[in-house]
């Protein structure tokens, strides 16, 4: 039985349908038994040691308690083994060690546990062995005791042939500072400047708040608190298009849902972001437009090079130099990439990150956010790194490795790891 | 010229079924169908659906629907005919043509009110369009019952009759009216600025509205375009029927949305031509014209109407499916 980080459960039914609906369909019962329900729900909340209202609609419920639920499903199943991935993502520290009470129960019942998680401190607390898979390769074991958190740090992160790094040539003075913005939920206390010719890299683990921070630049998850500047004015973007009227242009994470229009052929997608440059008399000058997207295809060595053909049929790589193109027609003063080379080729790939730089040193202001650590030493002048929606750390790139950037990105400030 | 012809091939089909629909009904009916009277007759029906249905296409276009477009229509003509018979009063009151203008005036008003009902609640509240449309369908047309409590408004100057009936030569003014909106929505749709976001939204919200765009203006602006153009066939139906009445032109709410997917409009939006949809009111009318010259049972139009819709979504399908067989096979080699 696996315990996703999604729980699959459904939120409209009560918590003993939850938990003991499926057994019924397994029994190949056609007409509910209520009462084999209620008492298999009771016993299973009961080896859990919890207590939860039957009747209780699940979604009603804390993320917390409903992951109890979905532990209690398994045991109705009488589960030998346990999966539980990424089961502390939504959990506050208290329910975690909860979690971790109800977990060295169940292992003292003879269940095992298979506990799926990045979070380091959390691993050396409740596992008895560690085992590090990296790009879908297994990297090896170790008994907790007797290894340290640097070492499996140095196993995560493998030795891999880093890009050489080239810092900028051109760095100004600072154009953007954000100053202490706060959401709750999404990014806390996160300050920071940036400068002009300078390629900031944002980095940490999934879901530690980097996008959702660089979102609220681009107007789409404005602060609740804390201060933005642009230029020394102060801005507080509450759209996209007011963000692109002040000079922030945002390639976002996923180009297929958010970046494009799929249906449409290239060129109507390049030029997106600047179709009213081409209003002439009340009508769009279609002419004037084509010849805009083919400086753009050009100038982004976009392959093939037809305006007309759909963007659907380009690869990932020229689907991403698209969208990178739609923005750079804007000519924005910041030019904020999320996961600019995600899922594309090596080609396209060293091409954008050359892109980045040249614009930087053209005097363009870049954040990068990315989770590829090599990416972000080989091209950033400066990294920061999130954890838990604060900044955890920065770094000037220049001698910069995965070790440190790792450290910060899976601990807490403060509790230093040996570094092996 | 090849590229066009491919771009557009649903819309040549189209005309294509038409040329061909037009010559099987003169056959079997000679010297009846192929008539300046029956084309004149065809012309004023046809500018009324012909411009509820543009309207129908450009919310599609969205991803949306507006199933609530006769019935704004209705509403703002039963109260613009109100007006128009105090202020005219049996000839007694005001003269016929600011009568006539104000009342235009009333209905365009109105409709463009009930427009930014439904684009409120859409662009801004983000309701599904079909849910706000079934309800502001239900409420105008409850508001409008209640006014006249189900009979019919009249009484309003001769002059206004002159729209709906009139002609110039043989050309039926409604057939001018319905051109003149041919050729705006054609501009607006496929060559402004705000047109081309309509189609970028119907594709993709989400990027469209990363892309700078004011995508919740932009579905505004659909409602309330289709608002207008549902406020002017309002004027055209009273104006043939010399009255306004609730229950006017129902009929047409599904047949619009009939004819913009058979004009090869996406239901999901992101695609579809205003001249897709002119053509395909035009199948619908020579249908039913034809049956009807012919004796046809008229409930047998709607049976080929759905059977033609049926047919050229289907045709549309397989050709669609062998010409990706036909890239898969290429891109193997």
């Amino acid at each position: 039985m696996v315990i996703y980080q999604d729980f699959s459960l459904f939120p409209t039914l009560t918590v003993k349908e939850n938990i003991a609906f499926s057994e019924q369909i397994d029994k190949k019962r056609r007409i509910v038994n209520w009462k084999e329900i209620e008492e298999t729900s009771k016993r299973a909340l009961g080896i859990l040691g919890v207590d939860i209202d039957l009747n209780a609609k699940l979604g009603s419920l804390s993320t917390a308690k409903q992951q109890l639920v979905a532990i209690a499903r398994a045991l109705v199943y009488d589960a030998k083994l346990l999966v539980m991935d990424e089961p502390t993502s939504a959990l506050s520290s208290g329910e975690v060690q909860h979690l971790f009470k109800i977990m060295n129960e169940l292992k003292a019942r003879g269940l095992g546990i298979i506990f799926i998680s990045h979070k380091l401190d959390e691993l050396f607390a409740i596992c008895d062995r560690m085992s590090v898979i990296r790009d879908g390769q297994y990297i090896g074991m170790r008994n907790n005791g007797e290894t340290t958190t640097g070492e499996i740090i140095t196993m995560m992160v493998g030795r891999e042939i880093v890009e050489e790094h080239v810092g900028g040539t051109n760095i100004g003075d600072v154009i953007l500072e954000v100053k202490n913005i706060s959401k709750r939920g999404n990014y806390d206390d996160v300050s920071f400047n940036l400068r002009r010719g300078e390629v900031l890299g944002i980095t940490g683990l999934v879901g530690a708040g980097r996008t959702e921070t660089v979102r609220a630049l681009f107007g789409l998850n404005p602060p609740e608190s804390g201060e933005i500047y642009l230029e020394g004015k102060r801005i507080s973007p509450k759209s996209p298009a007011e963000a692109q009227a002040l000079g922030i242009a945002f390639v976002p994470e996923s180009r297929l849902t958010e970046g494009l229009v799929l249906q449409q052929d290239a060129e109507s997608n390049i030029t997106l972001s600047i179709l009213k440059n081409f209003v002439k008399n009340g009508l769009i000058d279609f002419k004037a437009r084509n010849k805009r997207s083919v400086e753009l295809i050009e100038q982004l060595n976009v392959k093939p090079p037809y305006p007309a053909m759909q963007i659907a049929k380009f690869s990932g790589g020229n689907q991403q130099k698209v969208v990178v193109a739609k923005w750079l027609a804007t000519n924005p003063k910041v030019l904020i990439v999320d996961e600019p080379t995600n899922g594309i080729d090596v080609g396209a790939k060293t091409e954008i990150h050359a892109l980045l730089r040249r614009l930087a040193d053209e005097g363009m202001a870049v954040i990068m956010v990315s989770s590829e650590l090599p990416e972000i030493l080989s091209i950033s002048d400066r990294v920061l790194v999130m954890r838990r929606g604060r900044i955890n750390g920065e770094f000037d790139a220049e001698g910069l490795t995965q070790e440190e950037i790792m450290e910060k990105a899976v601990m807490a400030s403060g509790e230093k790891g040996e570094t092996a | 010229m090849k590229e066009h012809i491919k771009k557009n091939a649903h819309q040549y089909r189209l005309l294509g079924l038409l040329v061909i629909l037009l010559i099987v009904m003169g056959i079997l009916a000679p010297g009846k169908f192929l008539t300046v009277k029956n084309f004149k007759n065809m012309g004023f029906q046809m500018a009324e659906f012909g411009i509820l249905a543009i309207g129908m296409s450009v919310v599609i276009m969205t991803g949306g629907i507006n199933l609530s477009i006769v019935n704004s229509a209705m509403l703002a003509s039963i109260v613009s005919a109100m007006a128009m018979r105090t202020l005219y009063n049996g000839g007694e009151g005001m003269a016929d043509i600011p009568v006539i203008l104000i009342g235009v005036a009333i209905t365009v008003v109105i409709a463009i009110a009930c427009g930014m009902i439904n684009g409120f609640f859409v662009a801004y509240i983000g309701v599904l369009p079909i849910l706000v449309t079934l309800g502001t369908q239900t409420v105008f047309d409850g508001i409008a019952l209640n006014i006249t409590r189900g009979s019919g408004v009249s009484g309003f100057p001769k002059l206004f009759q002159k729209i709906g009936a009139g002609t110039l030569g043989q050309i039926p003014y409604t057939m001018l009216i319905y051109v003149v909106v041919i050729v705006v929505a054609y501009l607006m749709i496929e060559r402004s600025r705000w047109g081309i976001s309509v189609y970028m939204v119907g594709g993709n919200e989400k990027a469209t509205r990363f892309s700078g765009i004011n995508t919740k203006k932009t579905i505004m602006g659909v409602y309330v375009f289709s608002a207008v153009l549902s406020g002017l066939a309002g004027i055209l139906m009273t104006s043939r029927y010399n009255s306004a009445k609730a229950d006017y032109g129902s009929s047409y709410t599904m047949q619009a949305v009939a004819a913009t997917v058979l004009g090869g409009t996406s239901i999901n939006g992101g695609s579809g031509h205003v001249l897709g949809t002119v053509i395909a009111v035009a199948i619908i009318q020579v249908i039913s014209s034809g049956f009807n010259i012919l004796k046809i049972n008229r409930n047998f139009t709607d049976i080929a109407t759905g059977l033609i819709l049926v047919g050229v979504l289907a045709l549309n399908h397989f050709v669609n499916k062998g010409s990706l067989k036909k890239r898969v096979r290429v891109s193997v080699k």
